[in-house]
């Protein structure tokens, strides 16, 4: 997807990067859209009042569209570190696998049996009983968010384990999970799901506000959408920026490439944009628009706090690892794709949340349907979080490199030595026609159901004539 | 008996408890093009797994994700080894997984009738190549001394390993038929009944064959002694013919016992004929993988010992309780929902029931 390069550790890479990326398109709505349709199915259950069931079952159908293929594409993220990343898998299979193997008992199992309840339950259980089937189904897969957070974090900032015959061994489970990393990254990913979600639900409203359908019945749900998005897209931004310093502290070469800094500074000043200055051979950039101070404000809590260099850590490196990986392995990643990611989840989440704000006060001034070009403006930003969340999984999977495991494992020293380029040609083809003949259905089934009047009789099965409206599948 | 052994034992558990569950499912799957005659009972069919395929299928998710903690280099030589097949494996499930959901949500007759296909090639796909991988795990399959697969994708195939995915496709298959004549009414449940009869003679000779097998290439391929692998092969085979017995009886819920027994002994038989190996060598004996050898260690272990003891009966509990929710026959008047097709006002729905 990123570089077509014919080695097969770059094809496993550009192969790991594209599935998960694109497994992470889906996941943010179930663990945004989720508590978001619960909350709908609460409140109508509280009040009575029939315009939340029908938000419920109209935005539920856009959940559920997504969640199978959430689930689907799971499946290849499980088996892939076995398929392609064998040593890798042996290396830390003792440590990593555990919370893997946890997220399946503790989480996940929750989460599809509950939500297979919710699906089919709605005359069999009692109302009250079948809502909380739903709320149990979002808590599982918050906690499963967790777990492979938790795996994922061991990656990032390696805790709670000895190296015991070249092998990463599990010391301490506690440590493991109230790793400060993961427990950042869950906050984090937690909130970006629920302003993917809000902004989805915002976006659909907007939708139908422009077109001038469905206003009264969509009305609520836009404040629902915009309680919701308001402060968990301004929170997520202080949040994303904090959890910056404990990269600082944790992986300092991630900062440092995410600002393209090369030497080590006090009161860096941050670039908003700046041309060239991404090599080694091309240090300072020829045209740039700074904030002063700003850098060191952002990686480090004080405006004149020091922020090390891609330079300075690429020498400490060099003389750290001399032994284990010779004196010629560069630690420098790639500088000029992470400085973008960078700016890519930054501006899109600030983009995001002006527009949350704008919509607020539109609607509190009872506008927002009115304006139409600002109810287009809502239906585009539904696409941000998606944006902003691939730049930000650019970001920390790209910074981490040249590592697999940071400090321990090198990424190119970890793929399956029984895989050829030929199969992983084959697996890359494969995964890359199936999941774009995915991504193009799943937009035109959301489309066509985002487009729906709620409680109207379409639940695709008008055109069978043979088959009864309510046949379940 | 020590954490490895448990854990063995365990991922054991976990496989054969997924061959029990989504067994039927596929089953199901791979007769949705067969027995229903027309898109109501297409629909019905689908509703029978509808609410538990999902929860079904995290079995295998468990099992995967509990072979990487507790076995690490058995999942690597095993996932990388089996690459090819694997990728077939999840291009199948993938197509299936979709189906349910998507299905329903297609509007066209065309659409509907592809994802009905995907189910069926899908679930056909998956159970066959589940027969061949584990089968191919005990024939063996070569592995060089650091533990690597060093063969190709044709290596899986042989005789013994093909039987293995037609006896398993066939197994799941009677054990679908068996399923749906539990859970559906009318016509379709007869032709469920009539389609059990000729799955379950089929069944029974391709297992009975597979599974007696199996202690022969136990003894001759790992070294194992005729006893006692021939305990779950022997269970095995009498479980089927028993099925065949009860299909014919029309005891529909014997014989749906009886399947899902032999669906669950035949994982049983290859994981006591594999033992103490995981994966068998064929290039070299003594590269074969061990339980001593590809596991973790025992903090790892001791761990993931005290989430399973605490988890396992939660989560058959809960899942025993889904059965137990959707126990009723689905057919005849009360068409099963879904969210989009409960339209308000239409059914009466309302906060205080």
């Amino acid at each position: 997807m990123f570089v077509l390069a014919s080695t097969t550790v770059n094809l496993a890479r550009a192969q790991f990067a594209t599935t998960s990326l694109y497994h992470f398109l889906f996941v943010p709505l179930t663990l945004g859209l989720g508590p978001i349709v619960a909350t709908m199915q609460t409140l109508w259950l509280r009040s009575g009042d029939e315009r939340w069931l029908r938000l419920t079952k109209f935005f539920g159908t856009l959940f559920l569209i997504n969640f199978a293929i959430g689930v689907a594409t799971g499946l290849v993220q499980e088996f892939q570190f076995g398929m392609n990343w064998s040593i890798y898998s042996k290396y830390v299979g003792n440590v990593f696998g555990a919370p893997l193997a946890i997220e399946g008992l503790a989480a996940f199992f929750l989460e599809s049996t509950f939500l297979g309840l919710w699906i089919f339950g709605w005359n069999r259980l009692s109302p009250r009983v079948h809502l909380a089937t739903l709320w149990i189904a979002v808590i599982g897969s918050w906690m499963s968010a967790y777990f492979i957070l938790v795996a994922n974090s061991f990656m990032q900032d390696p805790v709670g384990y000895k190296v015991e015959n070249g092998e990463a061994v599990l010391t301490s489970v506690w440590a493991l999970l109230s790793s400060e990393w993961a427990l950042w990254a869950f906050g984090h990913t937690i909130f970006a799901g629920l302003t993917a979600g809000s902004a989805v639900v915002f976006g659909v409203c907007c939708w139908h506000f422009a077109r001038g359908r469905n206003v009264e019945l969509f009305k609520p749900a836009a404040k629902l959408a915009l309680i919701v998005l308001v402060p968990i897209s301004c929170v997520n931004l202080w949040f994303g920026s904090h959890f910056g310093i404990i990269v600082e502290e944790l992986q300092p070469m991630k900062i440092a490439a995410s600002e393209a800094q090369w030497d080590t500074c006090s009161s860096c000043s941050f670039s908003l944009f700046q041309i060239g200055g991404f090599t080694e051979s091309d240090q300072k950039p020829s045209f740039s628009i700074e904030v002063p101070d700003m850098l060191s404000f952002l990686a480090t809590g004080s405006l004149h706090g020091t922020v090390q260099g891609l330079n300075n850590l690429n020498q400490q490196y060099k003389q750290q690892y001399r032994k284990q990986f010779g004196a010629s392995q560069s630690y420098l990643p790639p500088v000029r794709a992470i400085y973008w990611s960078m700016r890519g989840m930054a501006y899109a989440g600030s983009l995001i949340a002006l527009v949350a704000i704008v919509g607020a006060m539109l609607y509190w001034k009872k506008r927002l349907e009115k304006w139409r070009w600002f109810c287009w403006v809502g239906v585009v930003t539904a696409f941000l979080p998606f944006v902003a969340m691939t730049f930000g999984w650019l970001l920390t999977e790209l910074g981490r490199q040249p590592w697999i495991v940071q400090g321990l494992l090198l990424t190119d020293r970890a793929s399956s030595p029984s895989v050829s380029t030929t199969w992983l040609v084959i697996s890359l083809t494969t995964f890359v026609l199936l999941y774009a003949f995915l991504l193009v259905l799943d937009i035109g089934l959301m489309r066509h159901y985002a487009n729906l009047d709620p409680g109207e009789a379409d639940s695709g099965e008008g055109e069978a004539p043979e088959s009864p409206p309510a046949v379940a599948y | 008996m020590d954490l490895q052994n448990l854990w063995f034992v365990l991922i054991g558990i976990l496989w054969a408890g997924y061959f029990l569950l989504e067994g039927f499912d596929f089953g199901v799957g791979m007769l949705l093009p067969f027995l229903p005659r027309n898109e109501r009972e297409r629909g019905f069919m689908f509703s029978t797994i509808g609410p538990v395929w999902d929860g079904n299928e995290v079995w295998l998710v468990v099992a995967g994700g509990a072979t990487f903690a507790a076995f690490p280099s058995w999942y690597a030589t095993m996932f990388s080894g089996f690459y090819i097949a694997l990728l077939l494996l999840l291009f199948f499930l993938i197509i299936r997984v979709l189906s349910f959901e998507w299905r329903g949500k297609s509007k066209s007759p065309r659409w509907r009738a592809v994802w009905l296909g995907c189910n069926a090639v899908g679930s056909f796909g998956a159970s066959l190549i589940w027969g061949v991988a584990f089968a191919a795990l005990l024939y063996g399959v070569p592995i060089n001394s650091s533990g690597d697969f060093s063969g190709t994708f044709w290596d899986l195939f042989n005789l013994y390993t093909v039987l293995g995915g037609v006896a398993v496709v066939l197994v799941f298959a009677c054990h679908g038929a068996t399923f749906l004549t539990l859970r559906t009414t009318g016509d379709l449940c007869e032709r469920a009944k009539m389609a059990a009869r000729s799955l379950s003679i089929a069944a029974a000779i391709a297992a009975g064959g597979f599974l007696a097998l199996t202690v022969d290439v136990a003894v001759n391929h790992n070294d194992k002694d005729v006893f006692p692998p021939i305990l779950p092969a022997a269970a095995g085979i009498l479980a089927l013919v028993l099925a065949v017995v009860f299909v014919f009886m029309r005891r529909s819920a014997w014989a749906f016992a009886m399947t899902a027994l032999g669906a669950m002994l035949v994982v049983a038989t290859i994981f006591t004929s594999l033992y103490p190996r995981v994966m068998v060598s064929s290039t070299d004996f003594a590269n074969s993988l061990t339980v001593d050898g590809a596991s973790s260690q025992h903090y790892t272990l001791a761990v993931m010992s005290v989430v399973a003891l605490i988890c396992v009966p939660i989560i058959l509990l809960y899942q025993s309780w889904t059965y137990h929710v959707f126990r009723a026959r689905v057919g005849g008047e009360e068409p099963p929902h879904t969210p989009v097709d409960v339209l308000p006002g239409k059914t009466g729905d309302s906060p205080t029931g």
